[in-house]
């Protein structure tokens, strides 16, 4: 494994982590979206609230983590995605400064109606923000970025795979989030909450997984080095990643059926398996591109030093900022973050 | 299906133009909050150590509420600064392309301090009510390392902007090699990085002991406010001789190696011994109008003799000078001229300090305070014009032309406008929320802590965090 893969794995771990956690607080944002007036909303909205509060600034990072390795170890890949997808980009970051101000000013502004438009700023652009995204990643995956740059700006985006991508990513966001919110419901001791959520969980692993099944067409029609790689060297995480979609829904359904019987601990692991594996099965079928099929790894990657720096801080990252990380989502869990 | 793409624009001038409007503003909105970000967390932890050392209830106090105001700067700062790094990009596509093997080397450290930051930042600010003391001001001491950390990777970054090296170009002017420890260790990162960080600690004293001389002004002259002027004026008034002294370094270092940016800055047209000063001023081709000047200074400032040679503008190639020669200058001296006003301000409260163990009487003295934050952020904004504006038409000093490095990309000064708009009323939302939190506390009011929900805002209603354990909001002390 050359140095150049290793870091387009670390790029793909930045990815994994903050499709994760990144991802889960976006679709907090989503369902505070779809929570309904503001006596209806009160509760869940309170929880989403709660949950996101303590961490979701240490979650961003990994966007800016993900942008940095990509411009450290693949400068021309960098340069190539943002004078292609520059419309979608751009507004994906006008959703980053709406949701994260939105979020803190919601806290803290007076009168119902200040706290209401901060509010809806703070969920319509959760809602946004990994749309675009997501469309960034489909017109990667489908092959529309040249390696050069300077692609179309709006067909290489304004497309069915791409478009599809993102509604996979709000869908997945919103799926992260309320089996996370599960839990957060269940030790905060709200039953009902915790029945919500779980309704909801099941209606967005319903949407992600269509929308999973309508990319698979759609892949098959736009991207077929992906297709194929996917449906071969990638089955095995596509169908790891079906599995664990399956036990969530099981999970999901008999604890709905037996109430009074705790949701399992698995509920969580099972839910980011499902979200993980699916992003190593795309890295796996963009392999050994970057950019497929104009760009390839080796041919994007810096100098090795740089590469080297990469590894390193990635290195020095897992050792000092995972426990940290660690200690926030524990202190988090046990509640003794609050306002 | 037609063409939904606008046909390709030539790279053009008008791009260029605003390119670096949009850049310039986006960095001077976030370079604020930056020094919140790395400087608030050591006055807020030093008003922290003095409560629980000395059991001082209005120290913590102050410190409680630092923090929740940090909480929104820091919120804010995060999203603005994730905008910057998206505009490397967006903006400057191909020197991130050509470039970004070398300059990214310190963004990749700086990613490291910045996880910890806000891993750190957030289990200090929502700690306080259920961490124990000792153990919650720990847990906010790496805010303050990783504060200075931070600040010491991306102003090495802008640092090699201004003298570049540790890597090597091939014929086609790729990068083939690089050598991170050169990157990060360039000969500006000596004077930029301390330069840069004692800014900050002098933007967040002085900002935050503004706040508090206006409010004695208006009367309130309780211990609280006393408190809260002093700490962060002691910090900034500390750091300001300290500044000019690197300052002063800098501006020796930048006559060495960036003689067009000097030039740029003191106005000086021909290259020579015996140079003017010219303080203020209009610059032209043919010399400084309406300037104050101070013949021999400016060589003597440069290399303590008056037959020191510095080399003026005349001798740099048309196409090297930095544009904007009177606004460079004025940002300069504007700089200069601030930051001696600071230092003023500082051996006033000293003298006072010396002789009575008390801050001036005078309100004049809370006036000069008041004014100090604004007057502070000035400064920084015309350093920052002085280091960017001076290094133009360079982004990558000597090696490549910002015209070179600018994005084709349409719709720039549309993004412009939108980003006006946008960032406008989120400063004045983040200032508007700021002064309702501080008349909160004035009034004894508790925080307004949960989302929207009418049983907040009604009398009889219920908080929801009541059922869950939670003590009341506000804890009775706020």
């Amino acid at each position: 494994m050359t140095r150049a893969d290793l870091c387009a794995g670390i790029l793909w771990a930045g990815a994994t982590a903050y499709a994760l956690f990144g991802g889960a607080d976006f679709g907090g944002g989503f369902w505070d979206l779809v929570a309904g007036g503001a006596e209806r909303g009160e509760r869940p909205r309170a929880l989403i609230q709660r949950s996101l509060t303590p961490v979701w600034e240490a979650n961003h990072v990994w966007l800016i983590f993900i942008l940095v390795v990509l411009w450290t170890a693949f400068p021309p890949a960098f340069s190539a995605v943002m004078t292609t997808l520059y419309v979608p980009i751009a507004l994906a970051a006008v959703g980053i400064v709406l949701r994260g101000s939105g979020f803190a000013f919601r806290k803290s502004i007076e009168g119902l109606s200040g706290r209401r438009a901060a509010g809806a700023t703070f969920a319509i652009s959760s809602l946004l923000t990994p749309f675009f995204m997501g469309t960034v990643v489909g017109a990667i995956a489908a092959g529309n970025v040249p390696a050069d740059g300077n692609g179309a700006p709006f067909s290489s985006w304004l497309q069915p795979l791409p478009l599809l991508t993102g509604a996979m990513f709000v869908a997945s966001g919103a799926y992260l989030s309320a089996v996370f919110l599960i839990g957060d419901a269940r030790r905060a001791g709200e039953e009902e909450l915790e029945r919500y959520f779980a309704r909801r969980a099941l209606a967005a692993a319903a949407l992600a997984g269509t929308a999973a099944a309508f990319g698979l067409v759609e892949l098959h029609a736009e991207a077929r080095y992906i297709f194929d790689r996917l449906t071969h060297e990638g089955l095995p995480l596509v169908i790891l990643s079906a599995l664990c979609g399956i036990g969530v829904l099981v999970a999901l359904v008999s604890s709905a059926r037996h109430p009074a019987a705790k949701s399992p601990r698995l509920l969580r692991p099972l839910a980011a398996g499902a979200v993980i594996a699916v992003i190593w099965g795309w890295g796996v079928a963009q392999f050994p591109y970057l950019l497929p099929t104009s760009l390839k790894i080796s041919e994007a990657a810096a100098p090795p030093d740089t590469l080297a720096t990469v590894i390193v801080v990635f290195i020095v990252a897992a050792i000092l900022v995972l426990p940290a990380l660690g200690l926030l989502y524990w202190l988090s869990q046990k509640e003794l973050l609050g306002e | 299906m037609p063409s939904l793409d606008p046909l390709p624009l030539a790279a053009s001038a008008s791009n260029l133009l605003a390119a670096r409007e949009q850049m310039a503003f986006t960095l001077g909105f976030h370079i604020v909050l930056s020094c919140l970000g790395v400087a608030l967390p050591a006055t807020i932890l030093i008003a922290n150590y003095i409560g629980l050392k000395r059991g001082d209830d209005d120290a913590m106090e102050l410190a409680r509420r630092w923090s929740k105001a940090m909480a929104v700067t820091f919120a804010v700062g995060a999203v603005t600064g994730t905008v910057l790094s998206f505009e490397f990009g967006l903006l400057w596509p191909h020197f991130m392309d050509r470039f970004g093997a070398a300059f990214g080397i310190a963004f990749a450290i700086e990613g490291i301090f910045f996880f910890l930051e806000a891993i750190f930042l957030a289990i200090y600010i929502y700690g306080w009510k259920r961490l124990p003391g000792w153990a919650h001001f720990w847990s906010g001491v790496p805010m303050f390392i990783t504060g200075i950390g931070g600040a010491f990777a991306v102003v090495a970054a802008n640092s090699w902007m201004n003298q570049p090296q540790g890597f090597t170009l091939d014929a086609a002017g790729k990068i083939v090699d690089t050598d991170p420890v050169k990157v990060l260790f360039n000969p500006a990162t000596g004077y930029e990085v301390p330069h840069m960080i004692l800014a900050a600690y002098m933007v967040v004293g002085f900002l935050v002991a503004s706040i508090y001389a206006v409010g004695m002004l208006k009367g309130r002259r309780d211990r609280l406010h006393r408190l809260g002027l002093l700490i962060p004026l002691t910090i900034a008034c500390l750091a300001t001789p300290i500044q000019l002294f690197v300052g002063d370094t800098a501006a020796r270092e930048v006559a060495d190696n960036q003689p067009a940016k000097f030039a740029g800055m003191e106005c000086i047209q021909k290259t020579g011994t015996d140079q003017t000063e010219y303080i203020g001023g209009v610059c032209t081709s043919s010399g400084v109008k309406g300037a104050i000047p101070i013949p021999g200074l400016d060589s003597f400032l440069v290399g303590f003799n008056t037959d020191t040679k510095v080399i003026g503008l005349a001798d740099i190639p048309a196409d090297e000078r930095p544009p904007a020669n009177t606004l460079l200058h004025l940002a300069f001296d504007g700089m200069v001229g601030i930051g001696s006003a600071l230092l003023l301000l500082g051996a006033w409260l000293a003298f006072a300090w010396w002789r009575r163990r008390d801050i001036p009487r005078t309100p004049w003295f809370l006036c000069a305070v008041a004014v100090s934050g604004a007057g502070a952020i000035l400064a920084l904004w015309a350093g920052w014009i002085v280091t960017e504006v001076g290094r133009q038409p360079w982004i990558v000093q000597s090696y490549m032309r910002t015209s070179e490095a600018v994005t084709n990309a349409g719709g720039i000064w549309f993004a412009f406008a939108l980003t006006l708009g946008l960032y406008a009323a989120i400063g004045t939302i983040a200032i508007l929320v700021l002064r309702g939190m501080s008349r909160r506390w004035r009034e004894g009011t508790p925080d307004l802590d949960g989302p929207y929900a009418p049983s907040l805002h009604g009398p009889t209603g219920r908080n929801p965090r009541d059922s869950r354990g939670f003590r009341p909001v506000g804890g009775g002390s706020e």
